[in-house]
């Protein structure tokens, strides 16, 4: 489904962000993307979006990741940002919800039938006619989250999908994350989520991949965690210091 | 709660205000834009000594917000800023025209009484006009309709970004204010010694954030085209009201209505 092969990136001061790249991801895998600030999860995100540029070559769906084939890519990903209140920028969740499916040719009713039953789903059809400006950091997270379903994409990617959420908004989103049986990708620091929610994990390093593999066996490697700047995951590491 | 954040607020109460349900609001946005524009074309281009002909003018924006159920108090509450920019206009046509023009229990009005009047009113009933166009409709339906007339692309897609930008920006300045008077404590507003770096910094959160919401927009299949506005069929009945109205706008704007009816009595 997602395909880097030696993916290289810089910034114009020609700092290296990623070098090398390889990996990939297969259809309907949920996989959490993980490593220090700086190491390169976001710019992932980006460059599989086509928002930038970089040397190597990306493929999404068998589609190349490249200026033609822009409409396309981005019509099989769904991104969720980090900071909702970029990404809900319609006056309500309906309006949101209906911008993608419209702007992709479907006509009022179908997309209308697809809001619904995402919504449905999502237990949040009392949201529906809600103003984005009016509701909880935590409706909002999963209203974004619903704006993107409403795209039916092939593989949805999130940025830091559990940030300033309160421990049952938290839950709520791990269990709609769980609910989806797309391809996942995940970018996080809260590797507690990352286990709740991932099969395999890409622990990246200095924009490389430092580890790969199942999420059960990383996230429990503290050694490995600790010399790429994280730790345990909470519910592994056992009780706090000050118990 | 700060100055600035219930401007915000304020903002997107418009976005509110035209997600109501009345005739007005469910009337084809093509069709309220080209009518607003009749009504401000045919108001600005009052002689500047017509009062009479321009009062009958206000029958429009009344008509309207009864129509509409947008309450007269809240259209005066947000045009509270511009309105007396607006009036100011022609406050200085007294003082240059002298000359007497009519005379009102045998007081003399002067002719730049009547223009000042005059200008002021044009003002008035063009930004209600205006106002209860954006009211009634969503900024999104008001591209789509722009569209429609073949307005480039490139200048709608701006029109919207730059309304959806202003909430973005206002909410910045409202961030940073808070943040300045948390570590600012009994300063009235903010010293003048840190303008400059506190809109260089509004400039570049402004500027990140904008992005991201516009690259929210491209990856949701934007490509400056408005399929996603809602938009009302656009029905005889429509067609009708536009028609009708922009006709008794000539008419007001030909003859002079009230001094026609008085003629009948006098």
């Amino acid at each position: 489904m997602i395909e880097f092969q030696n993916v290289s990136f810089s910034y114009e001061s020609g700092t290296p962000v990623l070098q090398n790249l390889c990996f990939s991801i297969g259809a309907g895998e949920a996989v959490g993307l993980i490593g220090a600030n700086g190491a390169g999860k976001s710019t992932i995100m980006k460059i599989l979006l086509g928002l930038l540029p970089c040397e190597g070559g990306v493929t999404v769906g068998g589609l190349a990741v490249k200026k033609q084939n822009l409409g396309e890519v981005r019509k099989k990903l769904g991104f969720v940002l980090q900071n909702s209140d970029n990404q809900m920028f319609m006056p309500t969740v309906y309006e949101d919800m209906m911008f993608a499916p419209r702007n992709y040719g479907l006509s009022k009713e179908e997309a209308e039938a697809r809001v619904d039953r995402v919504l449905s789903e999502l237990g949040l059809t009392e949201l529906k006619h809600r103003y984005n400006h009016k509701i909880s950091g935590g409706e909002k997270r999963m209203a974004a989250i619903a704006t993107i379903l409403a795209m039916e994409p092939e593989a949805i990617l999130m940025d830091e999908p559990s940030t300033a959420l309160d421990p049952v908004n938290r839950r709520t989103v791990i269990r709609a994350i769980n609910g989806l049986t797309m391809t996942k990708l995940i970018a996080s620091h809260d590797l507690d989520m990352i286990l709740d929610t991932c099969d395999r994990v890409i622990l990246l390093s200095h924009g490389q991949v430092a580890a790969d593999g199942p999420a059960g066996e990383i996230l429990r490697d503290k050694a490995l965690l600790e010399a790429n700047r994280m730790e345990l995951p909470f519910c592994l590491a056992g009780p706090s210091p000050r118990q | 709660m700060n100055n600035i954040s219930a401007a915000s607020r304020e903002f997107r109460e418009m976005d509110e205000l035209s997600a109501q349900d009345s005739p007005i609001h469910r009337l084809h946005p093509l069709v309220k834009l080209l009518v607003t524009l009749a009504y401000i074309v045919c108001v600005v281009s009052f002689p500047k000594y017509q009062l009479s002909g321009l009062a009958v003018m206000v029958l429009y924006p009344v008509l309207v917000f009864q129509l509409s159920g947008i309450p007269v108090r809240t259209c005066f509450h947000k045009l509270r800023i511009v309105l007396p920019l607006v009036c100011a206009v022609g406050l200085l046509n007294p003082f240059f025209d002298r000359a007497p023009l009519l005379y009102v229990g045998g007081l003399a009005v002067s002719g730049g009484v009547v223009s000042m009047v005059t200008l002021m009113l044009k003002g008035v009933f063009s930004l209600m006009a205006s106002f209860l166009l954006i009211a009634t409709t969503s900024i999104d339906a008001l591209c789509a309709a722009l569209r429609k007339l073949h307005v480039p692309a490139l200048l709608v897609t701006l029109l919207l970004l730059t309304y959806r930008y202003i909430s973005v920006m206002i909410g910045e300045v409202a961030v940073m204010t808070d943040a300045y008077r948390l570590r600012a404590p009994g300063q009235k507003g903010i010293h003048i010694s840190v303008w400059g770096s506190f809109l260089g910094q509004l400039l570049l959160r402004s500027m990140d954030r904008a992005e991201e919401l516009y690259q929210s927009m491209q990856l949701r299949g934007f490509r400056g085209e408005f399929y996603y506005a809602d938009q009302p069929p656009c029905t005889a009945g429509a067609v009708a009201y536009g028609v009708v109205c922009a006709a008794l706008f000539v008419l007001a704007r030909l003859y002079d209505l009230p001094q026609l009816l008085g003629n009948l009595f006098v």
